[in-house]
């Protein structure tokens, strides 16, 4: 079981090497995510300021925060449904993996958490410090503060364990490009990137959170933002923990279906 | 006569290229079918975005929800179509990479006009529907004195709004040459731009004036047109009238363009095959 622990370890820390080596990516996602940052912000704090808070409760401190920890976020929590694996699944090329003596899915994962950790320095921290410098929220108490990292990883484990199945889909269908792009539009939309989920008319709030897209950013937000206090916190960290088990169990059972269909071509 | 049937024999390679593009496309039903309801889909989710937005909020920056509409439309079908022509320039940086962008440079066509016509992508006309609908329905749901500078104001919106997005897209293939590894930085202003051109621009601070109303005139794609037609109050930098200088706007981003495309090729050495 440990040494099982030090494999995944030993995965992480490569991910998050392998992500270290794409710096000039890395500044050019960031002028993306500043620039688009800047625009969000002059669109909702108008907005903000013709509803007078009156905006699913949110005023100018809390929007910021909404706006600079979602883009500091963006390039570590996977709402673009892209993966490696996705196109080692389609060449046949997984197979190798599958007689290494580790979890296919465990080993996508931890590479991944290691990258986006990585990303969270060169696209994480300047957001964040454009935040502080135009004045936006914290996490509220000591639980916020400490619940904060938690929510934020499972958040980034849950859109993994979800672009996963979509690269395991691949078993059975030709091309997983359509459902990425259904999926790159609506996590977006129902993960509350584009505009909280909030402020969604009642009806559409419910739809949302009756998804796992909220728990990859939406959640993590509202704890780092301080806009969830209190009982609040515990409730979405418990509701990011259940889709996680959720989508970790769907995929494993996918996986043990999709090997049986798996043909490789070739000898 | 000799002339055009001249200009129909240079013009033949483009379009054999083109139409086995498009025949290539479809070949994959299913597939093809999927493409374009999901970039359908796309489309409706950044107009819902846009909705939900002043749904709450009823009036943003002096415009309303049917008033973006018109906005929304004139930006999304300008940007959908240049991105039909143009958009696949996003691919120069895996040619470079891959030195296959030294096969280009052995036949005896423009660079430019080779790398336009070497592909066209069909489910982007997708998005050009949810525009041009987005459009119309913006067209009869808002008060429009219709007179014949009206219709001009609506023409010439749509073809400069067209050539400024098809300009910052070559003005960012001209600095890939530069950047390689780094194309994400110029999806700053081409998508950024993309979204910029949705939005009010009434609510931007100096400094994005700056950067998407004269440096990448995307405010001229949509909204400046838009204040003009429907004649609502301007703000202090965009006056009411500016959405006439429309094709200023796009000769600048044509000239921008140009020079960024001249300086890249030159700056190129060649994938050292």
């Amino acid at each position: 079981m440990r040494q099982l622990g030090r494999i995944y370890g030993r995965l992480l820390i490569a991910g998050f090497r392998r992500q270290s080596t794409y710096r000039l990516a890395a500044l050019g996602g960031l002028a993306a995510n500043l620039t688009f940052g800047l625009l969000k912000l002059a669109i909702l704090s108008a907005a903000v300021r013709t509803t007078s808070g009156d905006l699913g409760g949110y005023d100018l401190a809390t929007m910021s925060a909404y706006i600079w920890i979602s883009q500091g976020l963006l390039g570590s929590v996977n709402l673009y449904g892209r993966l490696d694996l996705v196109d080692r699944v389609k060449t046949g090329d997984v197979a190798v993996e599958f007689l290494r003596p580790i979890d296919l899915q465990a080993a996508t994962l931890a590479t991944e958490l290691g990258r986006g950790l990585f990303t969270l320095l060169p696209r994480g921290l300047p957001p964040l410090l454009v935040g502080i410098l135009v004045g936006m929220s914290g996490p509220s108490g000591w639980l916020g503060w400490l619940a904060g990292p938690i929510s934020l990883v499972l958040g980034m484990l849950t859109s993994y364990a979800m672009v996963y199945l979509i690269a395991v889909a691949g078993f059975w269908l030709v091309d997983v490009r359509g459902i990425q792009m259904l999926y790159m539009a609506v996590a977006g939309f129902l993960g509350g990137l584009y505009v909280p989920i909030w402020i969604f008319p009642e009806w559409l709030t419910t739809l949302a959170v009756a998804t796992p897209f909220p728990a990859m950013l939406m959640y993590p937000v509202d704890v780092l933002s301080g806009r969830a206090e209190g009982l609040e916190i515990v409730g979405l960290l418990a509701a990011q923990a259940g889709w996680l088990l959720v989508l970790l169990a769907v995929g494993q059972a996918l996986t043990r279906a999709g090997r049986r269909v798996l043909e490789v071509q070739g000898g | 006569m000799a002339e055009s049937s001249a200009l129909a024999v240079r013009l033949r390679p483009y379009r054999a290229v083109l139409v086995s593009r498009m025949r290539s496309q479809r070949s994959y039903r299913a597939s093809f079918r999927i493409d374009v309801v999901g970039t359908m889909l796309v489309g409706v989710i950044e107009l819902a975005e846009i909705w939900v937005l002043f749904h709450g909020a009823g009036q943003i920056g002096g415009v309303s929800f049917t008033q973006m509409l018109l906005v929304f439309g004139l930006a999304e079908f300008s940007f959908s179509i240049a991105d039909l022509f143009f958009g696949h320039c996003d691919s120069l940086p895996t040619y470079l990479r891959a030195g296959t962008l030294d096969v280009f440079y052995l036949r005896p066509q423009p660079l430019l006009l080779q790398l336009v016509t070497s592909d066209i992508s069909l489910r982007r006309l997708a998005r050009a529907t949810v525009g041009a609908v987005c459009l119309v329905a913006g067209l009869a749901a808002n008060d429009v004195e219709w007179s014949v500078g009206a219709v001009v104001l609506v023409a010439l919106a749509i073809v400069s709004g067209i050539v400024t997005f098809s300009a910052l897209f070559v003005t960012a293939a001209g600095l890939q040459f530069f950047l390689i590894d780094g194309a994400e930085l110029t999806n700053a202003f081409v998508y950024g731009g993309r979204y910029a051109a949705t939005q009010p621009a009434s609510v931007w601070p100096r400094g994005i004036v700056v950067l998407f109303g004269m440096a990448f005139p995307v405010a001229f794609t949509a909204y400046l047109p838009t204040v003009t037609l429907l004649g609502l109050p301007g703000s202090e930098w965009l006056p009411a009238w500016l959405g006439w200088c429309a094709p200023l706007a796009a000769l600048w981003a044509v000239g921008v363009a140009g020079l960024a495309w001249r300086v890249g090729v030159r700056h190129y050495q060649g994938g050292g095959g």
